[in-house]
């Protein structure tokens, strides 16, 4: 299990690892914290010309507030979010997944940016990011763009990032004082990716749900403030809307299953979390 | 004297582990670490993306030709260098080191690449061309014994390779006369302990001695040393196996090395030089080995009293696509024990032996054990619950009594020591049973699922080497009898005193070295930490046997008493030659603190080293008749394991464990997640030689128990691809999964072997799987149970039917077809689709039938070679930016209806797998020119099966719906806009997600 | 810093348990390779090469990495430690090191030297953690022989007897 042969080129500026991206093409492949990519191209599921190594850049090592939004650079690793003193208040949603995203030791290289190009359905970060309707940042060689989480998640691990643009930094909103956050999980073991994901905002009078893992992107619900079997209905809907499929680990009408369940106890500790 | 051999005994106490330093420190050397001479070359391995296919040509030029590979070999080479292996069964079930003419399992060798470096040699792996012919497997163990399967052996005849039937005691009598006969059917997965370290192999032939000498963490037994040796045509001399002390575990896996000792052995005589190999996770999970999967139906008479009074087996082994030595053993090793920890005196047994076109079976530890245990423990709870009584009352009311050892049991087995119902109160009474039902009816009376679950076993270790002979009719096995377990250790005192001992038992992590060096200290008066106790092996240098090796628990009773063995015979030596000088007969001499001494007068003592010396600076001062140096070798075979008798009892193993659990686990009601709330095991595993070493084998088997109950198991689709490739998708447990279990021990010495030892290292593997399992029973009332019992199974039981969907009146009907759509089966992926191309059905057909026109729709197709009618072979690239993986595709055309349907079928062949296909195509007259209808079903198997097959389905859907986009393009003569790879790049991106990675 | 060509070998030098070491590496080349195969070490320990297993993990620049994640060239300038950087040069063992000794944590020892770095790394920031934090940062770790409860004991005790906590 080893991998093809590749050109290496360390980066230190976004506009190096833009020009080399320019100049790389469509074989060009960018590597930050390679939690992803490096299991790939052990497998040879992944054959770079060459790999652009964009983990060494400082200027966008950073997390500060703009806007309302928290804004993360591509340089941070996931355990650098974690360990943010604000990221409780400020971002009280992915202080609740963060636990739960892979192992301590994947979060200590893998970036919160990496995880969101990655795009995995089930991930934690990708589905914070559609919940809580966040941005990511795009840079090319020719420019910048922000794109809403809906536009930049297009599908299963698919995004809509250029082959010559990297992401630059992810903009998550800050939280609203009023509302109350709730996250949960269900996987087999810990540290696995979900069967399930669910992140719940609840504010006075809306129900914000995004669910992980059953459909091919994160997909997120809202409602007028409901209860009791009104609730339980909504969640019916959604479960069966969002169809599911059968693998080794589980059953599509588990993933619905859980989309009924989990999606009613995160909703009501996210209500918890606001009184 | 008796207080100076208590303050010198370390058996029997908590004594840290010698091997600990060494391996804290990073120092050890595993066998990928051991020295290789400049020059070594590397090897690759390429495998079978099929479950069952024939191979109708395998082209290795342009592998050859690639710079830095030295020679590549197909089974051709290897059937003209060598035999095919020796097999336990007289049965045309022929097995080289790779593929010969058709290939039976997914992951199966079938060339082998040596190169300059494994990297080049994974390069070259891609350039092979493979040619095959996909044949139907056989999958499922039971239809595989159908007159109809695909049969993987046609020279075998039928799949179904052994069938013996066994009759002890009056099972008639007992069934007649039963209050009531309980009857289940249970069916045991494939799965194994995965050591961490994979395979590894250094061979080197060395032409002027016809000598292969090869270095491996193989972990015997020996008795596939001279089927190795046959295989390499070369006399068992001939054959050098050395082993290093360090293995990255074992659990019996380690055994299947065999077949690539083999191969990397040839590999080094075709090229002039030693070859490397190491097995890669991948290759591990795919091909190693696992354990047999196992359906059994058993019934038990009773009496309304719960007691049991017969058991009628039938079981059915998965061997997989080979019969590899010493295989079916699991199916035999259990054999004298088949009526478990019971009294029950009447039995029947029907054992067959399948095989499929999956992985062989072979070694897992608990071999044979884990299988057996589900049936019968859950047999014996189903009585419970049939007759209404308690779980436990059953098992009580039907344990071996006290006081009747050693019991032959009905199938042979000759239980040596033990107090089964003692053992059983002592693990309710201190592992406060009481109060954990007293939990389970608070947990019940708040609305949540609780459980308590139990098994009572019996343990065996060190296997009778006879015990496979009863596969054979008694008059067949007259021929050649077997029985028997020899062990072997050797121990040397050199001129200065210092004591080194040798051993057969080929540890993997067991603190063999320190249990050895306990039993040595004690005998000769020394401590531990200054005995040297050497296990690296070396078949060359070392005494063995066939039973030398590691596995069936035959350490703590075969290695240890032939290391004490010799260590009496050195101190005897010494005490002859202390006897000269101290003036004292032998008898009289004591040994302790580094000194021989005069019991009745210590102060007239020599010391240890001084008496040592003699035997080699001044071996003429020695008594009369005495060798010189100080060198013994212990062996011992135990009287007690004969050859099967007439009756075709036999007596498996020399000693029999007991190991008594119970546990308490919570189901989640939104989940179906089982959590383990207490587990408690209690073991009489007789003399206990180092308590701190023996928890710590309980505590391992205990995990992996938890492992097969709840998480792990080998998927293999329909037809016959890998699905748990990747240690993401085959789940072994974490230290946030595996909960710490009380362990209460219990002694009662063996009377067989002389330390009283027994084995203790495999019992939880056979009772925890089912203990877990009747818990879930008990608090789901389900008693079909199969493991593993992972969230999603266990909802499906308890979540009952499902809510509806929204009335489907409220939605048209296209939302309705999505939703089925989204809908995906796993195994095949299917789907179809229709597209408009604006030309008449006729011009569309044309295209079809047109190799140039078919070129241009084919996504990604460099080439296309006509090979007959209607049949041709292209190269395709599939993907773009960074994911390209090229492949070869067959394609062809059949049942056309001109210019109406035709099918359309083929294949894609590469490095990454395979996959076939085939689809309908419909042309019907459209306004807009012609509607092309298609439906399809595409199979993969290969890496991409193994590790991403289910989420392939979207990706297919693409592939196939731009065919036909692209036949639409061609044939109006408009060029497709998108990149035709840029949609199929999911099939390779998808991939990772499997990987279940966090970026 | 130039673009590493695929087909040649390029310097690496890290600083490898307290030593500078030298060796070549293709882009391609694993860092856990390159540890066991250019330089020589025994303590980086392949189990997977699909970063799930824990078996490599290494302190690179002080930071928990899986080797088999990472590139040989990626660390180039970088300090790498394993476990043979834990004892004394003495060869007296550390104190994590005695209770992993003390308490069975290990058997064949295969999954432990990554496990030390893992652990050694997180008492760093989290010196006395309960059972149940230790056991979610152990997960990420397979060990196939221990049952996971000596090394959680060894590390326990040592938390709550280490000298100068
Ligand atoms: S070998 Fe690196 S995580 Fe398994
Ligand atoms: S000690 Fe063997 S894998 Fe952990």
């Amino acid at each position: 299990m080893k991998p093809k042969g590749f050109d290496y080129l360390k980066v230190g500026s976004v506009a190096e690892a833009t020009h080399a991206l320019e100049q790389g093409g469509e074989d060009a492949r960018l590597i930050a914290g390679g939690m992803s990519l490096v299991p790939m191209l052990n497998f040879r599921l992944v054959e770079p010309s060459i790999l652009i190594d964009i983990s060494k850049i400082e200027e966008r090592k950073y997390i500060k507030e703009t806007n309302g939004m928290i804004e993360i650079g591509s340089a941070t690793r996931q355990c650098e979010l974690e360990k943010w003193p604000q990221t409780q208040s400020k971002l009280p949603l992915i202080a609740k997944a963060l636990p739960v995203l892979g192992h301590y030791q994947t979060r200590a290289r893998g970036t919160v940016c990496g995880s969101l190009v990655h795009a995995d359905p089930s991930s934690e970060l990708p589905l914070c990011l559609a919940t809580l309707g966040g941005e990511v940042v795009l840079s090319s060689a020719t420019g910048t763009r922000s794109l809403k989480a809906k536009e930049f998640q297009t599908g299963m691990l698919s995004v809509a990032k250029r082959s010559n643009e990297m992401v630059t930094a992810a903009r998550y909103p800050i939280a609203n004082p009023d509302a109350g956050y709730a996250f949960r999980e269900m996987s087999q073991r810990h540290g696995d990716y979900a069967i399930v994901a669910v992140a719940a905002v609840v504010t006075a009078d809306k129900i914000k749900l995004g669910i992980g893992g059953v459909a091919d992107k994160p997909t997120v619900r809202e409602w007028n403030m409901l209860d009791g079997s009104a609730l339980e209905d909504a969640l019916n809907a959604f479960a069966w809307d969002l169809g599911g499929y059968d693998d080794v680990h589980a059953t599509s009408r588990y993933r619905r299953e859980l989309v009924r369940r989990l999606g009613k106890n995160t909703i009501e500790e996210a209500k918890k979390c606001r009184s | 004297m008796a207080e100076l051999a208590e303050k010198n005994s370390f058996v029997g106490q908590p004594v840290e582990r010698v091997e600990d330093d060494i391996l804290l420190q990073g120092k050890a050397q595993y066998s990928d670490h051991l020295p290789t001479r400049a020059g070594t070359a590397h090897a690759a391995i390429l495998r079978s993306p099929h479950a069952h296919a024939v191979i109708k040509s395998v082209d290795v030029s342009q592998a050859n030709a690639h710079p830095g590979v030295l020679d590549v070999m197909t089974g051709e080479d290897i059937a003209k260098m060598s035999e095919a292996f020796l097999i336990v069964l007289r049965a045309p079930i022929n097995q080289w080191a790779l593929a010969v003419e058709k290939v039976r399992y997914v992951g199966e060798p079938v060339a082998i690449v040596i190169a300059r470096d494994r990297y080049i040699a994974e390069d070259a792996l891609s350039l092979i061309q493979v040619n095959y012919d996909a044949l139907e497997p056989a999958v499922d163990q039971e239809e595989a014994t159908r007159d109809d399967s695909p049969v993987v052996h046609e020279a075998a005849g039928s799949n179904v390779v052994s069938t013996r039937e066994f009759s002890y005691g009056d099972p008639e009598k007992a069934f007649s006369e039963a209050d009531k006969i309980v009857k289940i059917k249970v069916k045991y997965p494939r799965n194994s302990q995965t050591p961490l370290e994979g395979f590894v192999v250094n061979a080197e032939y060395i032409p002027g001695e016809d000598l292969y000498d090869v270095a491996s963490n193989y972990q015997g037994p020996f008795t596939s040393h001279p089927v190795m040796s046959m295989a390499l045509r070369v006399r068992n001399s001939q054959l050098r196996m050395r082993t290093p002390q360090w293995s990255g575990g074992g659990f019996g896996i380690k055994v299947q090395i065999f077949p690539y000792v083999v191969l990397v052995c040839l590999a080094s005589k075709r090229v002039g030089r030693p070859v490397k190999w190491v097995e890669d996770r991948l290759e591990h999970l795919a091909a190693a080995a696992a354990a047999p999967n196992r359906v059994v139906e058993l019934e038990a008479a009773c009496k309304s009293d719960g007691t049991v009074t017969g058991f009628r087996f039938d079981q059915l082994d998965d061997y997989g696509a080979f019969l590899r030595a010493p295989m079916p053993g699991p199916l035999y090793r259990m054999h004298g024990i088949l009526t478990g920890a019971y009294d029950i005196k009447n039995m029947t047994v029907r054992n067959r032996v399948v095989l499929t076109n999956k992985c062989p079976s072979a070694m897992v530890r608990g071999f044979g054990g884990p299988q057996m245990y589900f049936a019968i423990e859950r047999v014996m709870h189903q009585v419970a619950v049939d007759l209404g009584l308690d779980p436990l009352d059953v098992i009580q009311k039907n344990l071996i009594p006290a006081g009747v050892f050693p019991y032959r049991a009905a199938a042979g087995a000759l239980l040596d020591s033990g107090d089964y119902p003692k053992a059983v109160e002592l693990g309710v009474k201190d592992g406060k049973l009481e109060e954990l039902k007293k939990k389970r009816d608070e947990m019940r009376a708040e609305g949540k699922l609780y459980g308590i679950g139990y098994a009572a076993i019996v343990e065996p270790a060190q296997s009778n080497m006879g015990y496979l002979s009863n596969i054979l009719t008694h008059e067949e096995r007259q021929r050649n009898p077997k029985g028997g377990a020899a062990a072997n250790a050797t121990i040397t005192v050199d001129p200065l005193g210092t004591v080194s001992v040798t051993a057969d038992s080929i540890p993997q992590g067991q603190g063999h070295q320190t249990i050895l060096s306990q039993i040595v200290a004690d005998e000769l008066g020394l401590t531990p930490d200054i005995i040297k106790v050497n296990l690296d092996f070396d078949t060359a240098k070392d005494a063995w046997s066939i039973a030398t090796g590691n596995y069936s628990s035959r350490f703590s009773s075969a290695t240890t008493v032939a290391c004490y063995k010799a260590a009496q015979k050195i101190r005897a030596k010494l005490a002859r030659i202390a006897s000269q000088s101290l003036n004292v007969p032998p008898e009289q001499l004591d040994f302790a603190d580094g000194k021989i001494f005069d019991t009745s007068n210590p102060e007239n003592a020599m010391k240890f080293y001084r008496a040592a010396g003699t035997a080699h600076w001044t071996p003429g001062a020695l008594p009369e008749g005495m060798e010189p140096c100080v060198r013994e070798i212990g062996s011992w075979s135990p009287p007690e394991l004969e050859s099967p008798n007439e009756k075709d009892q036999i007596n498996t193993s020399l000693t029999y464990g007991f190991v008594f659990d119970y546990c308490g686990i919570e189901i989640d009601r939104d989940t179906g997640a089982v959590k383990i709330d207490k587990y408690v095991t209690t073991h009489d595993s007789g003399k206990i030689l180092n308590p701190l070493i023996a928890d710590g084998q309980v505590y391992g088997a205990f995990a992996w128990g938890v492992g097969c109950a709840l998480y792990e198991e080998f998927v293999y689709g329909e037809d016959g691809s890998f699905k748990s490739g990747t240690f993401a998708d085959y789940l072994v447990p974490t230290s946030s999964e595996v909960p710490e279990p009380q362990i209460i021990h219990m002694e009662s010495p063996s009377m067989v072997t002389p330390l009283g030892a027994k084995g203790i290292a495999e019992g939880n593997c056979m009772s925890t799987p089912v203990c877990i399992a009747n818990a879930v029973a008990d608090a789901t009332g389900e008693n079909n149970l199969t493991l593993p019992l992972i969230a999603s199974k266990v909802a499906s039981i308890i979540h009952g039917e499902e809510p509806a969907a929204p009335s489907e009146g409220k939605e048209d009907s296209s939302r309705k077809d999505q939703r089925k759509q989204k809908i995906r089966k796993d195994g095949l992926l299917r789907g179809e689709g229709k597209t408009i191309v604006p030309a008449t059905p006729e011009k569309v057909w044309e295209t079809l039938l047109d190799p140039k026109a078919l070129a241009a729709v084919i996504p990604g197709c460099h080439e296309l070679e006509v090979l007959g009618d209607y049949t041709y072979r292209a190269e395709v690239s599939l993907g773009v930016g960074p994911v390209r993986g090229r492949f070869r595709a067959n394609v062809s055309l059949s049942n056309m209806i001109e210019p109406v349907s035709a099918t359309l079928s083929g294949g894609l062949e590469g490095p990454l797998g395979a996959s076939k296909g085939s689809g309908d195509v419909k042309l019907e007259i459209h306004d807009r020119g012609t509607e092309v209808s298609y439906k399809y079903a595409i199979e993969l198997s290969g890496t991409v099966a193994s590790v991403g097959g289910r989420m392939l389905q979207g990706a297919a859907k693409a592939l196939v719906g731009q065919f036909f986009q692209r036949l639409a393009g061609q044939i109006s003569g408009v060029k497709t806009k998108h990149n035709a790879f840029v949609i199929v790049t999911n099939i390779w991106e998808l991939v990772l997600r499997m990987l279940r990675l966090k970026p | 810093m130039p673009q590493l060509n695929k087909e040649a070998k390029h310097p690496v030098t890290i600083n490898l348990n307290g030593k500078e070491v030298n060796g070549y590496a293709e882009p391609r080349m694993l860092l856990t390779d390159f540890l066991t195969h250019e330089i020589g070490i025994t303590s980086c320990h392949v189990g997977c090469e699909h970063g799930v297993c824990g078996a490599c993990t290494v302190l690179v620049d002080g930071n928990i990495t899986r080797a088999c994640l990472t590139f040989a060239v990626q660390a180039d300038g970088c300090t790498v430690d394993t476990s043979e950087s834990l004892a004394d040069e003495n060869g007296e063992l550390s104190g994590l090191q005695k209770a992993f000794k003390k308490h069975h944590g290990l058997q064949c020892g295969y999954c432990t030297t990554g496990v030390l770095m893992s652990v050694t790394a997180y008492l760093r920031e989290s010196p006395n953690p309960t059972e149940e934090e230790l056991r979610t940062v152990l997960s990420g770790h397979l060990c196939r022989c221990t049952g996971y409860v000596g090394m959680v004991r060894a590390v326990m005790d040592y938390c709550e007897n280490r000298p100068n906590k």
